[in-house]
């Protein structure tokens, strides 16, 4: 369970050093691809899980077959609109 | 282990809390501000002829930014051809600047979507970089003197019904 | 006992994570994440192997309510028909019918999406019952995407034909996930999850060896696992794309086990796009598996799940767009097949003395609606 702890304030410190808070000499970092640059990763081949169904379907076939579970992921990137 | 949790639960708020502050902070900026002169630039049309940002001085502009793989940009498109056609003849010009890397694709999205304003194409992304755009689509309303009046970021069902308060009261 | 004090705290943390995550959103930019879009999807799944047929059909309907939350429903069906080898030369071969039933409810808030969901799981020995609740957040201008996630699940378990027997099992798992765009052509994910399991955690129709004889398995209960994945996805210019992983997972049952995986997607034409991919998983046994136990231990499995193996897949999916207007209605037909060949290290075949191995066979048609 520390293993959780660590990651979970890593991944928000990575976040909010990226956000450049409360380190003043460290420099702001800002993004590096604007929403108009996006294009590629729109498109539906660059999603992490495309069809809900038939993952969820593998992921049970695996479960059931294999002795480790877990970390299958959510999504993110894509057209980053509104 | 029980002992320490409220010390890691601060400490984690803490963390969260700078974060929040540090969003609010990071979003603050942008090139396009109400009350600047909007910058000029020339943009070729999909139609034909080059078309130039200045040339519309005398009339009420709104560049809207979009492109084919943006959902909220082709949800948007029919309501701004409604507002188009309804305040074209009132001294209002729209102008759909596309951001595709591929513009055969602009034209195609647009006839289908019934489109009759004029598409730019900035495929090359100056414009794009000129306005700083921080949102896909983003919409600037300009006035008859070339200033920036309003910038909106995004789209949400109901955003025409303010665009067209905006556009009357900047056409009086 | 340690695991549910374990559990509460981490859960504890967790809320404040999640509170100080909506305090954030409080103070967010007045950008906001689009609601996932209207769908129905169908699938017809089938998976053969090693004397395991199992097949039905699925259902997802996915709607938006005033703009505000998007609800959807599904349904899952598995028709078991079980002659593997631990049935047949155990028991007799048996048919059975799994019924799933989940509900989901996505609510977005500025950059944030939150999803709670409940899933309840029936067949004739075993019900299950689920809790989840996801939050996603973008941040750094879209470029990071940060998730949390909890799921707790309860289940009964009973054993058919012996009405005596009745015990359950608790599940926690706790994910973590950062998915990061890196150029405008790629992007990486790492996930974290951490499983807890406290009950139950065998099956009353199991037999372990034990010196040659046959006895009820013993399995612990209480059962903690971490699993971190890596991924990587890339698009590589000629309308394809590329995508590699690696998992690695580890528990108290001292398996240890390492998945790796390689894709390539490619569009054809304008309608067709076509996935291929190999995955590759290893694992060695649980601490008290055996395949034919020499001492006596407090706990004995001979589950081929819990020994060392190694399963090699490869997969193919052909997918034909039907799109008809881009942002009014899509409709999208796929097949996929993937074969598996399963090599046991330590789990023998008692009907010919030789090590275990079998191939798999998964078909899947899918139908999805965007609407």
């Amino acid at each position: 369970m520390t293993t959780l702890r660590a990651l979970a304030g890593t991944a928000l410190l990575g976040a909010m050093l990226l956000a450049g808070c409360a380190m003043p000499t460290v420099p702001t970092l800002q993004p590096w691809v604007k929403p108009y640059e996006r294009e590629r990763l729109a498109d539906p081949i660059m999603k992490l899980s495309r069809d809900a169904l038939p993952d969820k379907h593998f992921e049970h076939v695996r479960d059931v077959r294999e002795g480790a579970r877990g970390a299958t992921g959510f999504q993110g990137g894509g057209c980053g609109c509104n | 282990m029980n002992t320490r949790s409220p010390a890691r639960t601060a400490s984690a708020l803490r963390i969260v809390a700078c974060a929040a502050f540090a969003v609010v902070a990071g979003t603050a900026s942008s090139a396009i501000a109400p009350a600047t002169q909007a910058p000029d630039f020339t943009l070729h049309a999909m139609s034909g002829p080059n078309l130039r940002l200045k040339e519309q001085r005398g009339r009420v502009v709104m560049v809207n930014f979009w492109a084919t793989w943006c959902a909220p940009c082709r949800q948007e498109m029919p309501q701004l051809n409604r507002l188009y056609e309804k305040y074209r003849a009132s001294g209002f010009v729209l102008l759909g600047v596309n951001v595709d890397d591929d513009p055969s694709k602009a034209s195609e999205v647009a006839a289908k979507l019934g489109v009759t304003f004029p598409i730019l194409l900035d495929a090359d992304k100056t414009v794009s970089k000129l306005y700083d755009l921080s949102t896909m689509p983003s919409t600037v309303i300009i006035d008859r003197d070339g200033k920036v009046r309003y910038v909106h970021r995004g789209y949400l069902a109901g955003y025409e019904d303010n665009y067209e308060k905006q556009i009357r009261e900047l056409l009086k | 006992m340690a695991a549910t004090r374990a559990a509460l705290s981490l859960w504890r943390r967790l809320l404040a994570l999640i509170g100080g995550l909506l305090g954030l959103l409080a103070a967010g930019s007045a950008r906001a994440v689009d609601l996932p879009e209207d769908k129905a999807e169908a699938l017809i799944h089938s998976y053969t192997g090693g004397g395991v047929k199992a097949n039905g059909p699925a259902f997802l309907v996915r709607k938006s309510i005033l703009d505000k939350v998007s609800l959807s429903g599904t349904y899952y069906m598995d028709a078991v028909s079980n002659a593997s080898i631990d049935v047949v030369t155990t028991a007799s071969p048996y048919r059975e019918i799994r019924h799933e039933f989940g509900l989901n409810a996505d609510y977005v808030y500025r950059d944030a999406q939150i999803t709670i969901g409940a899933m309840t799981s029936h067949e004739p020995d075993y019900v299950a019952n689920t809790g989840s609740i996801d939050v996603t957040q973008e941040v750094f201008g879209g470029m990071t995407t940060v998730a949390f996630g909890y799921t707790h699940a309860s289940d009964k378990v009973s054993k058919k034909n012996s009405p005596e027997f009745s015990d359950t099992a608790r599940h926690w798992q706790y994910r973590l996930g950062l998915t990061q765009i890196l150029t405008q052509r790629w992007l990486m994910s790492v996930n974290f999850e951490a499983l807890s399991d406290d009950g139950y955690l065998g099956s009353p129709y199991r037999f372990a060896r034990v010196f040659g004889a046959t006895v009820p398995e013993r399995n612990p209960r209480t059962r903690t696992g971490r699993a971190v994945k890596l991924r990587l996805v890339g698009d590589l210019g000629n309308r394809d794309a590329m995508h590699v992983e690696y998992r690695y997972f580890s528990d108290t049952w001292d398996i240890k086990a390492h998945t790796a995986e390689i894709g390539y997607s490619r569009y054809f034409g304008d309608s067709w796009l076509a996935d291929t991919y190999f995955r590759y998983y290893t694992q060695n046994h649980a601490i008290f598996y055996s395949d034919n136990a020499t001492t006596e231990t407090v706990y004995v499995s001979r589950n081929r799940q819990l020994s060392t193996f190694n399963d090699m897949a490869l997969g193919l999916r052909l997918s034909y767009n039907l799109r008809k207007v881009p942002g009014r209605y899509d409709l999208k037909l796929n097949g996929t097949y993937e074969y598996t060949r399963y090599k046991f290290k330590d789990f023998t075949d008692i009907r010919t003395g030789s090590l275990y191995g079998y191939n798999a066979s998964v078909i899947q048609m899918y139908l999805s609606a965007t609407y």
